[in-house]
């Protein structure tokens, strides 16, 4: 295993091994998400919420990825900063703007869903508020990432800023917790949780699983873009030298 | 330890000297709250259910606003190089800034905090825990500020980047700090609020040294 790990961290290695990935993987992400989309459209109404319980199948995996993305933005920081591989570098700063992608859409979504269901756009919720808090830490590192010139030292400051978040999300998560439960939110209508039924669970993880796919296509795709973007520089300054 | 020392005065006499930084965030302070009553009314009890909650983001504000030129200067004269190649650690470095950055800037400024909190309708029996909050707040702020002050350094507009970097992480010391006055002025438990700001500011000065040497070597190197 570490050895298969460490010889795909060459990009040379990563670039032959993984260069029909990112199709395949949009294909099946495709597949998926119709799958996905016709099973939320045939779901049952919930008894509670009627047709609106069908924002969650598109906000719920939204909120998991922007999450999940987090966590890997701060595992291929640690990998650029204590072993220096490039690769883990263009990883990182790949997944960047996917997790911001995501967890936008999470926010945009919970605010639709909120309007119906609690009658208002925002909530100060718990939730809602730790999720706001995610996307700031994702402007954060892309903010300080694009202000430094030198490539390389944006990517190591980005990635020391990447670790401390990592540190930091669950503190500000207990934080919110805690801030919300002194707040004492007000007559809000809740979401109750009825234990939820196969047929509503079933159309949830089919989405969450062709939200994963997708991302790794993407992920993969603009890890991809990144390494040639580098290439390109090079031959740029070689040219540049040469002449 | 006398170097370790020697390099606090110095930060303090550079903080305090020239331009009077300390009381520049002051009377930054100042103006924020004197816009609030502007902004919201000058209703009493309106400015009393605000007001403590808004005296403690004008402190997180105003921390920010010295915490350009800690590492900035030093970096551009090449004093960052010397103490990097001296005997003292850079994470001792980075203590020593964020202790002075303490002492020069959020002190004045905790001072300052339970008269803007009574002036903004706060009651008088909070004014010891919203000063007692406030100095512990600062080590945080302080601390955490001066992390993203050294992630910044060679940024181009370093003083708008260390806000968006730092602000996301200022947010438990908001919470914890803001809660525990609000606790106390609902006649609640204020402990829990004051006790998990210590601790977040604690965790800060035990660990954000590290990150901020880190960051130091990284823009040197």
């Amino acid at each position: 295993m570490p050895r298969l790990m460490f010889g795909l961290a060459n990009p040379q290695k990563f670039m032959s091994a993984t260069r029909r990935l990112p199709a395949v993987l949009g294909v099946a992400a495709a597949l998926m998400f119709a799958v996905g989309v016709w099973l939320s459209f045939t779901a049952p109404e919930d008894y509670q919420q009627g047709d609106t319980v069908r924002i969650m199948f598109v906000h719920v995996p939204a909120a998991w990825l922007g999450l999940m993305v987090y966590s890997i933005l701060g595992v291929s920081s640690f990998f650029a900063l204590v072993f220096r591989h490039a690769l883990a570098d263009a990883a990182a700063r790949a997944a960047a703007p996917l997790g911001a992608g995501f967890t936008f859409l999470a926010l945009v979504t919970g605010s639709l869903w909120g309007r119906p269901m609690w009658g208002t756009w925002w909530e100060w919720d718990a939730r809602l508020t730790s999720v706001l808090v995610l996307f700031l830490f994702y402007l954060g590192y892309m903010a300080l990432r694009a202000s430094i010139d030198d490539e390389q030292k944006a990517g190591r400051a980005a990635a020391v800023l990447a670790l401390v978040g990592l540190v930091n999300l669950p503190i500000v998560h207990f934080s919110v917790d805690w801030w919300n439960t002194l707040h004492q939110p007000s007559s809000v209508l809740r979401l109750g949780k009825p234990t939820m039924t196969a047929d509503l669970l079933t159309p949830l993880l089919v989405m969450g699983v062709a939200y994963m796919v997708l991302f790794f296509a993407l992920w993969i795709a603009s890890i991809h873009a990144e390494i040639r973007q580098r290439r390109a520089n090079a031959l740029v300054l070689k040219a540049a030298n040469a002449a | 330890m006398s170097g370790f020392l020697t390099l606090y005065r110095r930060e303090l006499d550079l903080a305090w000297g020239r331009g009077g930084g300390a009381l520049l965030a002051c009377g930054f302070y100042a103006c924020v709250a004197a816009l609030v009553p502007l902004a919201v009314g000058p209703d009493p009890e309106r400015l009393a259910a605000v007001g403590p909650g808004v005296a403690w983001i004008a402190l997180a504000l105003s921390t920010l606003l010295s915490l350009e030129r800690l590492y900035e200067r030093d970096f551009e004269d090449g004093g960052l190089d010397l103490l990097a190649l001296g005997p003292i650690p850079l994470e001792a470095v980075a203590l020593a800034k964020g202790l002075a950055q303490w002492t020069a800037g959020s002190l004045p400024l905790a001072l300052a905090t339970p008269v803007a909190a009574l002036l903004l309708g706060g009651a008088p029996q909070a004014l010891p825990l919203t000063f007692a909050a406030a100095l512990l707040g600062g080590l945080g702020f302080s601390f955490v500020g001066s992390m993203g002050a050294a992630l910044a350094l060679g940024a181009r507009r370093g003083g708008v980047l260390i806000a968006v970097v730092v602000l996301p992480l200022f947010c438990p010391l908001v919470i914890f700090g803001a809660g525990a006055i609000e606790a106390f002025a609902a006649g609640m438990n204020w402990t829990p609020g004051l006790a998990f700001l210590g601790a977040y500011s604690l965790a800060a000065v035990a660990l954000t040294p590290f990150a901020a040497a880190a960051a130091v070597r990284n823009a040197l190197s």
